[in-house]
C-alpha cells in the first residue's frame, strides 16, 4: 500500500510538471511586455531594460521555464504579482482558505442531500419521489451556478432578507454561495448514486442476502450501499475538481475573498504570473484530491486493495 | 412412503408483469417433496424452475413478478400466507437457497466469513465472534481451510466461491435445501467435485433438497425423485428408477433421447422439433402438444391433468394415460 | 458501375430490414421518440436553431441599438422581456444570443470532437509509445478542471468569439480523446477488424471505415451532453468578462450586466438565464434520450 502510495505521488510530478510547462507556455507567448506591465507606462525604457536583465526576461524561454519551476520547488516562489507587488505564493495561501471552505462546504451538501435522495430515489424507482427528484436533478444539473447564484440573492437576501448576499465570514453568509455552488454536484451525486444502486440491487449477491433472511433494512443499508457507493466515491472525487474551478464563479458573485476572485481580478487587470500561479496552486489542489480519493476507492473495494498487494 | 410432507405446492402460479406483456413463467404448478428426500427439478432453460424456487423462498422480484394463486405448504403451513417478517425467520434457518452462479452470488466487498457470520448470527443467538467461529468451522466442513475466511470472495476460484455459498446455506442447519444448477457456471471437473459435497452434507445434515437442473446425469447420481418440468408446468413426476426405466411423458421421452449414449453409435441425435412456447403467449391445452409426436386433437383443448398412471409415477398427457382419462383422484395433490 | 452494384444492395437491405427490424439507426430513433423528455428536448433545440438562423426574421428590434428613452422597462406589449439599462430589448437580444451560444457550443465541440477523436483513434489503434506519450499529454489537461483551463486559455489569447470557442474546445478535448481511445481499444481486437487487416485494407481506411462508425454510440452521447457544457461554459466566462464583448449579445453576458440592477429589474437577470437553463436542459434531455436509445441494455 505504501509502495502504491509513493509510486502515485511519484507519477504526480510529471503530469505537475506538464502543468506548469502548458500554464508558463501559454502565458510566454501572451502579447504584452511583464516589464512594462510591472512598472507601468511611464518608465523609461532603461529602467525597463534593467528590469528585464535583472527578472531573467530575455533568457531562452526554457530557461525562464527552469528557472521558474526550480524557484516554485525550491523556495515556493511562484513570482510576484503585477498589480499588489506581493509574492504569489502569499497572496494565494492567503485566499485559499475560503476557496477550500467553500468547495468542502458545497461537497458536504452534495453528499448529504445526493446520496440520500439517490438511495430513496432507487428504491421507490418511478414513485413520485423519484419522479421528482430527478426533474429536480435534472434542472439542478442544467443550472448555471452564476445564475442561480443571483437567484438565491434575489431570494435570500433582496426580498426575504434572511441571508447576506456577500462575504464569507458568518456561517449565514456561507450558507447562499455553498448552496448555489453545491446545486451542480448535489445533481451529480443523486443522479450517480441512484442509478448505481439501481444496478447493484439488482446484484445476485442482494439475492443472497436476501435468502438469508436478513432484513430489507440491512440489506440496502449495508449490502447494497457498499457496493453502489464505490463509483459515487470516484464521481465525488471529480465533483470536487469541478468546484474549486466553479468557485472561481461563486466567488466573484459573492463577493467572498478566495483564489477564484484572485484570479479574476487578475485576468482582468493581466496581472499574468496571478493567473499563473493560481492555475498551477488550483491543478496541484485538484491532484492531491484525486489521489486521496484513489486511495480512498482501494480502501472500500477490496478488489482494487488486492491489487495494490 | 412420502406421508409426511416437508413440501406442498398446489396449483401455484406465477406471473412477471412486463410492459410487453405478462409471462406466463409458472402456471399451475403441483410438486411434492418428502422429509429427507431429494429432487431432481428438470427442464430446459426458461421452464420456470428457478421462479418456482423463488417462489417458494417468496423472493419474487416484484414488481414485475407475482405470485398470482397457490398454496405452498411447508411443513404444513403455507408460506403465501405468511408475514414478511415470518418468512425472514424461515428463509435461511429453514429453507436455504444455493444460486447458480458463484461469481456474483457472494458480496464482493464483504470478507467470506462475515458472509457466513451474518447467516448464522441472524438465526442463532450467539455473539459476533462465536458466529465467526462457527463460520470457520462451515468453511472447512465445505473443504476450504480456516486461514482463507479472512479473504474476499474475488480472491477464491469458481468452485471454491461455489463452497463458500454451500457453507452459506447449510450454516443454520436447513431442513430444506434448494439448489440452482448450482454447477452451471463451473468446470466440469470442479462440477464433480462441488456435486460430492453437496451429496455428502446433505446426508450429513440430513435436509430435504431440491436440485434444479438441466443435466439428467447430475439427476441419477444424487435425486431420489425427479419432476420433469416444461413451459411453467410439471408434466411428470416420479421416483428416478420408475422414470428412467420407464418415462412416459413425450417430452421426458424426447429429452432423454436427445442425450447421447455412450454405447450406442447414432449419426444424428433426435432432437425434439421446435422451439420452448412464447411465456407470453403458451399455447392452449397442452403446452406441449406442438411440439409433441403423439398429440391429438384434444391437446389442443383441454388442459392435461396429472395423474398416477403407475404406483408413484405421474404424468400430465391423456394420450399416455389413454383411455382412462383423468381421474380426479389421481390428482398429485392428493398424497 | 459502382452505382449499380449500390443501387442493387439497397434494394436487398430494406426488405429484409423491413422484415426482422427497422435498422440499427431507425430503431435508435423509434426509440428516442418513445421518450418524452427526449422529444420536449429536441423541440427546444429546434426552436433554438430556427431562432438562430432567422434571428434577423424573428427579433422584433436590432440586438445592439439603444434606446435611451426606454432604458429598464418590464415586460410590455411593446417589449415582450422588457428593456435593458440602454433600452434594448430583452427578447431581440435572447434570439440573437442563441446564434451565438449555439455557435459556441457547436463549435467548440466540433474541435474537442475533431482533434480528441483524432489522438484517441490513434492511441487506441496503434498503443505503445504513440499511445503513451498522447495519453500523459491528456492526464496533464485533465488535471486541471475544464472550467478553469478554459479560463486560462482565454485569458492567454484575449477575450473574443473565436479565442472562446477554441479555449472551450481545446479544454474539452481530453474527454473526447479518452472516451474515443476506450471504444477503439474494445473495437480493434474484434474479429471483424482483423478481417479487414487480412484483406489488406489500410491502416487510416479501417479506422475511418470500421472503428469510428461503431464507436459512435458513446461519441454521440458525449457530444450531446457536451454541447450542453460547453454553451455553460461559455456563458460563465462571458459573465466573468472574458467572453463576447459587448454589445453583442450573449446570454451569459446579458446576466452580468443585469446583475447590478437585480434589485430594482430582476427581469434583466430572470429571462437570460432561463434561456441559459432551458437550453442546457434540453440538451441534457436529448442526451439522456438518446443515451437510453443508443444502448436499450442500460435503460431499465
Amino acid at each position: 500500500m505504501l509502495r502504491y502510495i509513493l509510486r502515485r505521488v511519484l507519477l504526480l510530478i510529471p503530469v505537475l510538471l506538464g502543468v506548469a510547462f502548458c500554464v508558463f507556455t501559454l502565458l510566454y507567448f501572451t502579447p504584452g511586455d511583464p516589464a512594462r506591465m510591472v512598472l507601468g507606462d511611464l518608465a523609461t525604457d532603461e529602467a525597463i531594460k534593467e528590469f528585464r536583465d535583472k527578472e531573467g526576461l530575455n533568457d531562452p524561454f526554457l530557461v525562464q521555464f527552469g528557472n521558474y519551476v526550480y524557484k516554485a520547488v525550491a523556495h515556493g516562489d511562484i513570482g510576484r504579482s503585477y498589480s499588489t507587488k506581493r509574492p504569489v505564493m502569499t497572496e494565494i495561501l492567503t485566499a485559499f482558505p475560503y476557496t477550500l471552505k467553500l468547495s468542502a462546504f458545497a461537497m458536504v451538501i452534495a453528499i448529504l442531500i445526493g446520496i440520500p435522495c439517490g438511495i430513496i430515489s432507487a428504491i421507490k424507482q418511478y414513485s413520485w419521489f423519484d419522479t421528482v427528484t430527478m426533474i429536480f436533478a435534472m434542472v439542478g444539473l442544467s443550472m448555471p451556478v452564476f445564475w442561480l447564484g443571483l437567484l438565491l440573492i434575489l431570494l435570500f437576501a433582496v426580498h426575504l432578507r434572511w441571508l447576506p448576499s456577500s462575504g464569507f465570514s458568518t456561517f449565514k453568509a456561507m450558507i447562499l454561495p455553498s448552496v448555489a455552488l453545491a446545486a451542480q454536484s448535489i445533481s451529480m451525486v443523486t443522479r450517480m448514486t441512484r442509478s448505481s444502486m439501481l444496478e447493484v440491487v439488482r446484484a445476485d449477491y442482494i439475492r443472497t442476502a436476501r435468502s438469508k433472511g436478513q432484513n430489507e433494512s440491512i440489506v440496502i443499508g449495508v449490502h447494497a450501499l457498499r457496493n453502489a457507493l464505490i463509483p459515487v466515491v470516484t464521481l465525488c472525487g471529480l465533483q470536487f475538481g469541478q468546484l474549486l474551478s466553479g468557485a472561481i464563479l461563486t466567488e466573484s458573485i459573492f463577493a467572498v475573498p478566495g483564489v477564484g476572485r484572485l484570479m479574476v481580478n487578475a485576468i482582468m487587470t493581466r496581472d499574468y504570473p496571478m493567473v499563473q500561479g493560481g492555475v498551477l496552486f488550483v491543478a496541484v489542489t485538484f491532484s492531491i484530491v484525486n489521489l486521496l480519493v484513489d486511495l480512498l476507492y482501494a480502501y472500500i473495494d477490496p478488489r482494487i486493495k488486492a491489487e495494490l498487494k | 412412503m412420502t406421508n409426511d410432507l416437508m413440501l406442498d405446492i398446489r396449483d401455484l402460479t406465477i406471473h412477471y408483469e412486463t410492459d410487453s406483456g405478462v409471462v406466463h413463467a409458472v402456471e399451475g404448478l403441483n410438486l411434492q417433496l418428502g422429509r429427507g428426500e431429494s429432487l431432481g427439478f428438470v427442464g430446459e432453460t426458461g421452464a420456470g424452475k428457478t421462479t418456482t424456487a423463488l417462489g417458494v423462498m417468496r423472493l419474487i422480484p416484484n414488481p414485475p413478478g407475482k405470485i398470482k394463486s397457490g398454496e405452498i405448504l411447508f411443513e404444513g403451513e403455507d408460506l403465501l400466507r405468511k408475514s414478511e417478517a415470518e418468512m425472514r425467520k424461515i428463509r435461511g434457518a429453514k429453507i436455504a437457497m444455493i444460486f447458480q452462479d458463484p461469481m456474483t452470488s457472494l458480496n464482493p466487498v464483504m470478507t467470506v466469513d462475515k458472509q457466513i457470520a451474518e447467516m448464522i448470527k441472524l438465526h442463532r443467538s450467539v455473539s459476533e465472534h462465536e458466529a465467526l467461529k462457527q463460520a470457520g468451522d462451515m468453511l472447512e466442513l465445505v473443504g476450504i481451510r480456516r486461514e482463507r475466511m479472512h479473504d474476499y470472495p474475488h480472491q477464491f476460484s469458481g468452485g471454491m466461491k461455489q463452497r463458500v455459498v454451500i457453507a452459506i446455506a447449510l450454516a443454520c442447519d436447513p431442513a430444506l435445501l434448494i439448489a440452482d444448477e448450482p454447477t452451471t457456471a463451473l468446470d466440469v471437473t470442479i462440477q464433480a467435485q462441488v456435486l460430492e459435497l453437496m451429496k455428502k452434507l446433505k446426508e450429513r445434515f440430513s435436509a430435504s433438497m431440491i436440485l434444479i437442473t438441466h443435466d439428467l446425469g447430475i439427476v441419477a447420481d444424487i435425486c431420489d425423485k425427479v419432476a420433469i418440468m416444461y413451459a411453467g408446468r410439471v408434466v411428470e413426476y416420479a421416483d428416478k428408477r420408475s422414470l428412467y426405466t420407464n418415462p412416459l411423458h413425450p417430452y421426458t421421452i424426447g429429452l432423454f433421447k436427445s442425450v447421447p449414449d455412450i454405447d450406442e453409435d447414432v449419426d444424428e441425435l433426435p432432437v425434439i422439433p421446435g422451439l420452448m412456447p412464447d411465456p407470453m403467449d403458451l399455447p392452449a391445452g397442452c403446452a406441449f402438444h406442438p411440439r409433441c409426436s403423439m398429440a391429438e386433437e384434444r391437446c389442443a383443448k383441454e388442459r392435461p391433468q396429472m395423474c398416477e398412471l403407475e404406483p408413484g409415477h405421474f404424468v400430465a398427457c391423456p394420450v399416455r394415460v389413454g383411455g382412462r382419462g383423468p381421474s380426479p383422484s389421481g390428482m398429485l395433490g392428493k398424497a | 458501375m459502382m452505382n449499380e452494384i449500390e443501387n442493387g444492395n439497397e434494394k436487398i437491405v430494406p426488405d429484409l430490414a423491413k422484415r426482422k427490424h427497422r435498422g440499427p439507426f431507425m430503431e435508435v430513433l423509434f426509440r428516442l421518440a418513445k421518450s418524452p423528455l427526449a422529444m420536449f428536448g429536441l423541440a427546444i433545440i429546434a426552436l433554438l436553431v430556427f431562432c438562430a438562423i432567422f434571428a434577423e426574421v424573428i427579433a422584433p428590434y436590432s440586438p445592439i441599438k439603444q434606446d435611451l428613452m426606454h432604458m429598464f422597462e418590464t415586460p410590455s406589449a411593446a417589449h415582450w422581456l422588457g428593456t435593458d439599462e440602454f433600452g434594448r430589448d430583452i427578447l431581440s437580444r435572447l434570439i440573437y444570443g442563441a446564434r451565438v451560444s449555439l455557435q459556441v457550443g457547436f463549435i467548440a465541440v466540433g474541435i474537442a470532437l475533431v482533434v480528441g477523436g483524432m489522438l484517441g483513434a490513434v492511441s487506441g489503434y496503434y498503443s505503445g509509445w504513440l499511445d503513451n506519450s498522447i495519453m500523459r499529454v491528456m492526464d496533464v489537461l485533465l488535471s486541471i478542471p475544464q472550467t478553469l483551463l478554459a479560463i486560462a486559455i482565454v485569458a492567454a489569447l484575449g477575450p473574443s468569439l473565436m479565442n472562446l470557442m477554441i479555449a472551450v474546445g481545446i479544454s474539452a478535448v481530453p474527454t473526447y480523446a479518452r472516451i474515443v481511445r476506450g471504444s477503439v481499444l474494445s473495437i480493434r481486437s474484434m474479429e471483424f477488424i482483423e478481417a479487414a487487416r487480412s484483406v489488406g485494407s489500410s491502416d487510416l481506411r479501417i479506422i475511418l471505415k470500421h472503428i469510428l462508425p461503431n464507436s459512435m454510440a458513446p461519441i454521440i452521447v458525449q457530444s450531446t451532453l457536451g454541447v450542453a457544457s460547453a454553451i455553460l461554459n461559455a456563458a460563465g466566462l462571458s459573465f466573468i468578462g472574458l467572453g463576447i464583448q459587448p454589445p453583442n449579445p450573449e446570454w451569459g453576458a446579458m446576466l452580468s450586466g443585469g446583475r447590478q440592477y437585480i434589485r430594482d429589474y430582476p427581469h434583466m437577470t430572470l429571462y437570460p438565464g432561463l434561456a441559459i437553463m432551458f437550453t442546457i436542459l434540453a440538451l441534457n434531455f436529448l442526451g439522456d434520450g438518446l443515451r437510453d436509445a443508443l444502448d436499450p441494455k442500460l435503460k431499465r
